[in-house]
């Protein structure tokens, strides 16, 4: 179609047909389009590239091994790492299984020339809580930092011989003065944990223990769906933290077209409906020090597959939790085969969704600098307090239900999620002992009605699956306790506070 | 042991709800019922006292438990409110005219006054004979249409002051999954609100909104309310169904996920930078419309025209020729006249 010389080889969407040659011409330009347009990777910042193994993420390794390469016209301008979380013990895969898959990628990463690292899903134990702490930078502004490092960039490396030298001047202008003292604060606090973590003699940088301790967190949800949220969550967890200790400001995700529109809509079905142009947009800033792209988020599917079969990109294929489940096992494998079954009777669903999915923005915005003081949830670093603000929203009319249902106590009952049931309300709501009262709902140990109030409404429903709180990883319900005394603490001396913390922290 | 009702803890629970899992009694369930209800009403602040309100009955179980509930509200917390069955005959042989003989019995039973519009007076068409001429796709758009304006009609005609309609919670889910895969973002903003309206239109509210259906179902069932429940026959082809079938399975492994995806969809928020239809009137009826002229206007204009497809999709440049009543030309004829198998 577009050289009209060749003959065509393959067809995208409904009819558009390529050569060989011009849809890798095509597909690179999609790439490096995405990139330049969305002006975030900064010139030698350092980018760490999270690889599954899957197409898409094996498709992600290769573009940007092309662009780096010496061949490629306007090489692409960052330093790339590596990183794999190993989830074989969420899947329930024995231990020589899951050698041979990361022999596997071992092979291909070392391929690439970039430095890498495998996390195991166990190292979840490990995490410091800090983890779960946002640091935000002051606002700056966005353009024409770019364009002075791209400028200073280009001089110096103009300047200089080797390449190291570039690095390492951008790398100086690019950071924040506030966030390094943070960082480093981080860095040390890591190199403790690694030390024990490498201590560990033998082939795996983890313990049995930990991984019982893995497959007992998950055998604690009682749905797929709520075992797949908390996957993703503690993935995410690893991920940052590793960017963090290693030093990189950038994360790659390779979600791809096909994949983000399955997530809209599942997260539109777990309530998370607020934050859909986080969770899916092209970049994901909650967690600020750290932002997360997804420069692979105009590729189908379909598109990506072509690609690896053309061009013999390597991948490995994992197992995860729901291959091989039943249609109806878990909202997210609901939504997926849903998605696929309509896209065959009407082929503009995906790009459709894509499109909606663009026009939005998130609701309440996350910067310190327009929204002082805001609380954020636990597990997901969302904005909270998002269903306080309307009077006739669902979330009052469920929580509403919630108390009408049951019988009505002598202190008067309380509207949220977390009332107690009758036979357990005689600690007037304070800490639950679970005495093995056989309610007929489920049980709650070690909560107050604090914890509920730390999470985001999915995430509420996520830890609701659950037996028992216990079993999640400490780094968890550390920052928990913390924030829980923090608030209490704040309560205290409300009536002296003249401005809130964030005020006083910013304050020249 | 038998079950107990987790609210009155002294009867044996007749149910367990579909919405949160408790058991509970007859008795206690009705009064959950009203009151959730009556919550929705009194936070959204949907009547003032004095109002006359139209009720949106069809025969079918919404509207026929809304007209029992609001009654019972009505009397219980003295809202005030006149109250007043307002019907549409749509002209669907075997469907409709069976359902508007139960709304007659309804009537009766709950002494309130009734009036029908129909299709065939309005606008000199019938669903059946639509049917014949558009074919079995895209049939619903015109009966939607259609009834918007003939309820805004009869109530204009009955000097009503506010509609409500009994949309429960799984249509307005439904509305929100459908809106979305359709990339509809002006209609995503507003399908969630518990109640829409703006100057020179009649407001229309939905009390219903966060009551599951199958929770109207049971209500219906333990009060032994009369009612019709047989589905529209043309609507197996509708997009609807495959948001409707969903909503389902997603039912099924969450309860509560249809309130999650109300809750996402009255979160959701969009770019300023979009695009959004202003409002205006019609330049033939004067119906409020985003257009020149109104879907209405343009859907029958089709009809008589025998171009049944020129209401469907967007045609913004033929607007103008309609209006001043032009003919049109060969080719948009062809475009617009229904394939035939």
């Amino acid at each position: 179609m577009k050289c009209k010389e060749s003959p065509a080889l393959l067809i995208i969407r409904v009819g558009d047909a390529f050569c060989r040659n011009c849809f890798k011409e095509y597909f690179v330009h999609k790439f490096r389009a995405m990139l330049g347009k969305n002006r975030l990777v900064f010139p030698g910042e350092k980018v760490l590239l999270a690889v599954s193994g899957g197409p898409s993420s094996s498709s992600l390794l290769f573009q940007v091994q092309e662009g780096l390469s010496h061949k490629a016209s306007k090489k692409l301008r960052f330093v790339p790492g590596i990183v794999h979380i190993e989830e074989g013990a969420a899947c329930g895969k024995t231990l020589e299984e899951r050698t041979k898959i990361v022999a596997d990628l071992k092979s291909i990463f070392s391929t690439s020339g970039f430095p890498f690292v495998i996390v195991y899903l166990e190292e979840v134990f490990s995490l410091p809580s800090s983890v779960l702490q946002s640091i935000f930078s002051l606002p700056t502004e966005k353009d024409d930092l770019y364009k002075d490092a791209v400028a200073g960039f280009m001089q110096s490396c103009h300047t200089s011989v080797k390449k190291n030298l570039c690095h390492e001047t951008v790398a100086q202008e690019t950071t924040l003065t506030e966030d390094h003292t943070h960082a480093s604060l981080l860095s040390t606090h890591a190199h403790a944990n690694e030390t024990s973590i490498s201590a560990f003699r033998g082939k795996f940088p983890f313990s049995p223990e930990q991984t019982e301790a893995v497959k007992k967190l998950f055998a604690s949800m009682k749905t797929l769906t709520a075992k797949e949220e908390m996957l993703q969550t503690l993935r995410k967890h690893l991920i940052l933290y590793t960017a963090r200790i290693k030093g990189y400001s950038k994360v790659m995700m390779g979600d791809s077209c096909t994949r983000l529109a399955v997530k809209l809509l599942a997260n539109i079905c777990l309530g998370r409906g607020a934050f859909l142009a986080m969770d899916t947009g092209f970049s994901d800033p909650r967690h600020g020090d750290i932002t997360i792209i997804r420069p692979m988020r105009e590729y189908s599917a379909k598109e990506i597959a072509f690609y690896n079969k053309l061009f013999g990109v390597p991948s490995v294929f994992t197992a995860g939790l729901n291959t091989k489940a039943p249609e109806k096992a878990s909202i997210q494998h609901l939504t997926e085969s849903f998605i696929v079954k309509l896209q065959a009777d009407f082929p503009s669903t995906v790009s459709t969704i894509y499109r909606t999915s663009e026009k939005l923005n998130p609701r309440y915005s996350q910067t310190p600098a327009d929204d002082k003081g805001t609380e954020t949830c636990l597990l997901c670093s969302c904005v909270l307090g998002i269903e306080l603000r309307d009077e006739a929203s669902a979330f009052c009319a469920i929580s509403i239900s919630e108390e009408l249902s049951q019988s009505k106590k002598p202190e008067g009952g309380q509207v949220s999620s977390s009332t107690m049931e009758e036979c357990c309300a005689e600690n007037k709501m304070e800490t639950l002992e679970s005495s093995g009262c056989s309610c007929q709902s489920r049980e709650r140990r070690n909560t107050t009605p604090d914890f509920w109030s730390l999470l985001c409404y999915s995430c509420k429903l996520v830890v609701k699956d659950m037996t028992s709180l216990d079993l999640l990883p400490e780094y968890i319900l550390e920052e928990a306790n913390r924030r829980q005394r923090r608030t209490q603490i704040k309560r205290e001396i409300q009536e002296y506070l003249l401005t809130s913390e964030d005020d006083a922290d910013t304050a020249p | 042991m038998p079950v107990l009702c987790s609210r009155c803890e002294i009867k044996k629970a007749h149910l367990k709800r579909p919405k949160t899992g408790h058991s509970l009694c007859k008795e206690c369930f009705f009064w959950v019922f009203e009151e959730e209800v009556h919550h929705s009403i009194v936070s959204a602040k949907l009547f003032n006292r004095g109002e006359t309100v139209g009720i949106g009955a069809s025969g079918g179980k919404d509207s026929t438990v809304l007209a029992h509930v609001m009654k019972v509200l009505n009397e219980r917390y003295d809202y005030g409110l006149n109250l007043i069955l307002l019907s549409v005959d749509e002209g669907i042989t075997g469907y409709r005219d069976d359902s508007l003989e139960t709304v007659k019995r309804n009537q009766e039973q709950y002494e309130l006054p009734l009036k029908i519009v129909s299709y065939e007076e309005l606008y000199g068409w019938t669903m059946d004979t639509i049917v014949k001429q558009v074919g079995l796709k895209n049939n619903c758009t015109f009966c939607g249409v259609f009834r918007r304006q003939a309820l805004d009609r009869g109530a204009m005609m009955l000097e009503v002051d506010k509609i409500c309609t009994g949309h429960n919670a799984d249509d307005v889910a439904e509305t929100v999954l459908m809106n979305f895969l359709r990339g509809d973002i002006a209609r995503l903003r507003r399908c969630t609100a518990i109640s829409t309206g703006s100057e020179g239109a009649i407001p229309r509210c939905k009390p219903l909104k966060y009551a599951y259906e199958k929770e109207i179902v049971l209500y219906a069932y333990f009060k032994k309310l009369d009612y019709f429940s047989t589905e529209c026959i043309y609507s197996p082809n509708a997009y609807r169904g495959h948001a409707r079938s969903f909503l389902k399975d997603l039912e099924s492994i969450r309860p509560s996920s249809i309130i999650d995806v109300i809750h996402s969809g009255e979160n959701l928020s969009v770019k300023e930078e979009v695009r959004m239809p202003i409002q205006g009137n019609c330049a033939r009826c004067g119906y409020i419309s985003s257009q020149k002229l109104c879907k209405a206007c343009v859907l029958l204009e089709g009809l008589n025209r025998g171009l049944p497809k020129l209401g469907i999709g967007k045609h913004h440049k033929l607007q103008d020729k309609l209006l001043k009543s032009q003919p049109l030309t060969e080719e948009e004829e062809k475009k617009f006249k229904m394939i035939s198998f």
